[in-house]
């Protein structure tokens, strides 16, 4: 039987609007994904959030430093393969004992149909836990919000880089072909 | 021909830096951190250490954070060249108190002098307006730097301006290198004393 992702992920990308709301994440930068896309929608479509496009992952390391040197919460939305990107940059969060939040949909696990998405897929909690983030992951939709309150908490109540992976089983593996 | 970069880095700076009054400042690794630390050890600035590539984000960040202060990022061509990107980036955004000054000295001075692209004729200038920047420019005489200081200080819209300066290797002058430090010394004279307790 085949679940109706749809719904499912306009559930739980509310549920993360709604602590970014209720915690103060009031900016979001972002690589889209298309498990990003509903989340990405609603912060775009309030004014009270900033979001911004990003032409490479590492941008939004940088960005989220700024924002909380001026006193603002952001988080950074990417997919697993632009992880990769991004490591040098978390150097300064390590280093500055900066709060920093990533959101990352993956791709190359449950049921990867793109064999060119593996590498950086299965590296993914590796290399973030070598830069020292602390890593989360969440499989099932109604996981979301607590770990979301969570991750927030943990990385601005203790001045530490989390990544929460929205797992590919959460966000539905890509098809390329339709299903009849 | 143009004729080779002269302007001295560090007179550059002080000048660019002189009645800084609230400026918050973002300077890129390498000299051109040494350069506003030549100038004094502020807690308004936020010179980086590592992170190439990222100083110009950094500075979006903080001025979309702080949207009523001036925002200048101060870095190098290297380090513009590495996050050449963010240029776009910030273009697409228009931050209104964002200003981006690259000092270009047309190498990388810190590894050996090895050339940057802009040796090769790479323009930042015309890579930032071609990004969308509302006004860029490229500096090269010692009479252009008090008309760009005073659009640091003043002009409300942003815009990025390269300097080019000689290749010379200066006295290190050293800022802190305590990242935590910074950061909770930044936001303590930024958002006032109870920064540190949030």
């Amino acid at each position: 039987m085949r679940q109706n992702r749809s719904d499912l992920a306009r559930h739980w990308a509310h549920d993360i609007y709604e602590v970014f709301r209720a915690q103060g994440v009031s900016m979001v930068s972002y690589v889209p994904d298309a498990g990003h896309v509903d989340l990405i929608k609603l912060c775009e479509a309030d004014d009270r959030m900033r979001a911004v496009s990003l032409t490479s992952e590492e941008e939004g390391v940088a960005f989220a430093a700024g924002a909380y040197l001026g006193g603002k919460r952001a988080a950074l939305l990417m997919q697993s393969s632009g992880v990769g990107n991004c490591i040098n940059m978390l150097s300064l969060i390590k280093t500055c004992q900066l709060p920093f939040l990533t959101l990352v949909t993956m791709r190359g696990e449950f049921g990867e149909f793109n064999p060119w998405q593996i590498p950086m897929g299965q590296a993914t909690p590796v290399v973030l836990s070598a830069i020292g983030l602390i890593v989360y992951r969440v499989d099932a939709p109604n996981e979301v919000r607590d770990v979301l309150e969570a991750a927030v908490s943990l990385a601005f109540g203790s001045y530490c880089g989390v990544a929460v992976l929205l797992s590919q089983r959460l966000i539905g593996t890509k098809r390329f072909v339709e299903e009849k | 021909m143009t004729q080779a970069p002269h302007l001295n880095r560090r007179e550059v700076v002080t000048a660019l830096l002189a009645g800084r009054s609230d400026l918050l400042v973002v300077a890129g690794l390498g000299a051109t951190a040494w350069d506003v630390a030549s100038v004094a050890d502020h807690p308004l600035d936020f010179p980086l250490w590592g992170a190439m590539g990222g100083a110009a984000m950094v500075g979006l960040g903080l001025a979309f954070a702080q949207p009523s202060r001036k925002v200048l990022v101060i870095t190098g061509d290297g380090e513009i060249l590495m996050g050449m990107g963010s240029l776009a980036t910030i273009a697409a955004q228009r931050p209104r108190n964002l200003r981006v000054v690259v000092m270009d000295n047309e190498c990388y001075a810190e590894t050996g002098l090895q050339r940057t692209h802009t040796a090769f004729g790479a323009d930042i200038a015309a890579i930032a307006l071609a990004c969308g920047f509302p006004h860029a420019r490229t500096a090269r005489e010692a009479d252009e730097i008090e008309p760009l200081r005073e659009d640091i200080h003043q002009l409300d819209d942003l815009f990025l301006a390269v300097i080019k300066v000689a290749p010379t290797d200066y006295p290190k002058a050293l800022p802190p290198r305590d990242g935590a430090y910074l950061k909770n010394r930044m936001r303590a004279a930024l958002l006032g004393p109870q920064a540190v307790f949030e």
